[in-house]
């Protein structure tokens, strides 16, 4: 069976005068059935625009250059039309719960009327299936059902942050894409969030998530898959338990020595942190985009672009050094 | 060094129906010389409602907060309000807003130096000595704008400010909240390094009762405007008394465990 998304070599760069911002730099990457697909990164690695891409949500001065998005094995993404897209694919087969959902509800509007103009859009339905369909799905989620007459101001953070992933998720879409849904929002709630996310799995609301957060620990709970990106390229991928107890690229291995939970394991460590600066995607570093932070660092890797490879059977990096790191645990 | 005594705080909203909320009630605590104290809670716990009557930025509607034996809050002529926030710096959650798009971001530094006594010429050699103290390199940031830095670096300037007027206490609120993990540890050991140098007190604000673990010589434990639990930061974390500790503890994302009732899940679905 094909699997649900496949991207290939994806590159969207944003366009400011004659120079390009390298973003999305020829990312490959594919979304089975059930799969929830962590990405991680810094700010600025590209990981966000990757959430866009996918969904073929591009805006000036972002821009698609190129690369094939197949959805299903049948549809290409990248060969819609606006129209197409808006009207057969956002919101009924690709959902994204952008970064800041927080402020995506209206604030003269209650929820409810929120949600019958968003499926007025969508879905042409009428006011009282829509307000119907909503209380359906937000008792299916748990949520209460009187959030539906709140204005969003009445609501707390993790509620409001909740209501947009259930308004996202409304139409069923067989992937849900969610950038950094617990960012903003204190332990307590986060775990709240990413329950939800899981429940939609299991209620089969969604077939898949893709899960854009820095926090490595917030993946090690949810992903079932994880991409680590950097500078635009994913460097290093695997299933979740795999990447977190032997992680071969440095910069894997660096994020999460940053981890700071009270763990025996972990404060033994103490507080380390990853020097430098995430780089200028207008002029990439030659080679390997990691190399002028990576300690280890060695003349072909400022020559050469280490290529995505496997190491084992589901774990691939880009590293030229990578068999070395497979002999030594973190 | 500050002492602060049954501190309370009522915000009043609505004109005709008056509602009260409380946001801080009986809150007690002291802080001394280089002592790190985190104060951990929710949102809406109450623990920048505190921050900010520490920093003197918002009266309290009750309570005494005092800085070296003065009552901050009855002091009233403004050349002392200036000394005492020479001595009390705070550092906050959002360095993207503490940044006026306008202007150069080296300006926070000259203002800072303007708020010290320093009047000689050598105001550039001494901002080019707080930034190599905060790991910046001068070239990189003097003369940028705001929207040139990271998150990283702008927190950092405002760790620079710290170097410049080498304040007593200082007020961290939630500072390493925004920025990236990978930066975090760098950001923190900035405060600690801070603290060796000058005996800096710091009282450290975070939702994130791990990160707090790792900076604090003691953690107070804030739960709706109340000092739930006090205690050294192993004991906190190991042997928690309140309830509402320990739900906080078990609702820490952790890297080594899943909790168990996500781990479930996987089963679920994989079956």
């Amino acid at each position: 069976m094909s699997s649900l998304l496949d991207a290939k070599d994806i590159k969207a760069y944003y366009r400011f005068s004659s120079q390009f911002v390298r973003a999305v730099d020829g990312v490959t990457l594919n979304i089975d059935y059930g799969d929830i697909l962590g990405i991680a990164g810094e700010s600025g690695s590209g990981k966000s625009t990757l959430g866009n891409v996918l969904m073929m949500n591009i805006r000036p001065p972002l821009q698609f250059m190129e690369g094939r998005i197949i959805l299903e094995g049948k549809y290409d993404l990248t060969m819609m039309t606006y129209q197409d897209l808006k009207s057969q694919i956002w919101g009924r087969v690709i959902a994204l719960v952008p970064q800041n959902a927080l402020n995506v509800l209206i604030p003269t509007r209650k929820v409810q009327d929120f949600i019958i103009d968003v499926l007025k859009v969508h879905q042409k339905l009428r006011k009282k299936d829509a307000v119907q369909l909503a209380r359906q799905r937000f008792q299916d989620v748990g949520l209460p059902v009187e959030v539906l007459i709140k204005y969003p101001h009445q609501l707390s953070g993790g509620m409001r942050q909740r209501v947009v992933i259930a308004i996202a998720t409304l139409l069923s879409p067989k992937i849900l894409i969610a950038d950094e849904p617990t960012s903003a929002l204190d332990v307590s709630t986060q775990k709240q969030v990413l329950k939800m996310l899981l429940q939609l799995h299991v209620d089969n609301i969604v077939k898949s998530t893709i899960l854009i957060t820095h926090d490595i620990a917030i993946l090690r709970q949810v992903a079932i898959k994880i991409g680590i990106m950097y500078a635009g390229k994913i460097i290093e991928t695997a299933p979740a338990d795999q990447l977190l107890q032997t992680p071969l690229h440095p910069y894997t291995r660096g994020l999460i020595q940053c981890v700071v939970t009270p763990e025996p394991e972990i404060s033994k460590r103490g507080l380390t942190h990853i020097p430098g600066e995430p780089p200028d995607l207008i002029r990439p570093p030659s080679g390997c985009r990691f190399h002028p932070r990576c300690m280890h660092a060695e003349l072909i890797c400022i020559q050469e672009e280490p290529p995505l490879t496997f190491m084992t059977n589901h774990h691939m990096v880009a590293c030229h050094l990578a068999t070395r790191w497979q002999a030594c645990s973190l | 060094m500050l002492v602060v005594t049954n501190l309370q705080k009522i915000y009043m909203s609505g004109l005709l129906r008056r509602r009260r909320t409380i946001a801080v009630e009986g809150v007690t605590f002291s802080i001394a010389e280089g002592e790190i104290v985190s104060l951990v809670g929710e949102s809406g716990s109450g623990k920048t409602t505190t921050a900010l009557m520490v920093l003197r930025l918002l009266r309290p509607t009750a309570g005494k907060i005092e800085f070296m034996g003065q009552d901050i809050w009855k002091i009233s002529n403004s050349e002392e309000v200036k000394r005492y926030w020479q001595k009390v710096h705070g550092i906050f959650q959002d360095p993207y807003a503490a940044f006026n798009p306008l202007y150069k971001a080296d300006r926070i530094l000259y203002q800072a130096l303007d708020l010290t006594l320093n009047k000689d010429n050598n105001r550039l050699t001494t901002i080019r000595e707080a930034l190599h103290a905060v790991g910046l390199r001068p070239e990189d940031v003097l003369g940028k704008y705001p929207h040139q830095l990271s998150g990283g670096q702008k927190q950092r300037l405002m760790i620079a400010r710290c170097y410049l007027l080498k304040p007593k206490l200082i007020v961290a609120d939630e500072p390493v909240s925004m920025i990236d993990a990978s930066s975090r540890a760098g950001i923190l050991k900035l405060l600690l390094e801070l603290r060796e140098r000058y005996a800096t007190a710091i009282l450290f604000i975070t939702h994130d009762l791990g990160l707090a673990h790792y900076v604090s010589d003691r953690i107070l434990v804030m739960h709706k405007g109340k000092i739930v639990e006090e205690g050294r930061p192993e004991d906190i974390i190991n042997n928690p008394q309140h309830t509402y500790t320990k739900k906080l503890i078990s609702d820490i994302p952790l890297i080594m465990k899943k909790w168990d009732e996500f781990a479930d899940f996987h089963l679920k679905t994989k079956g």
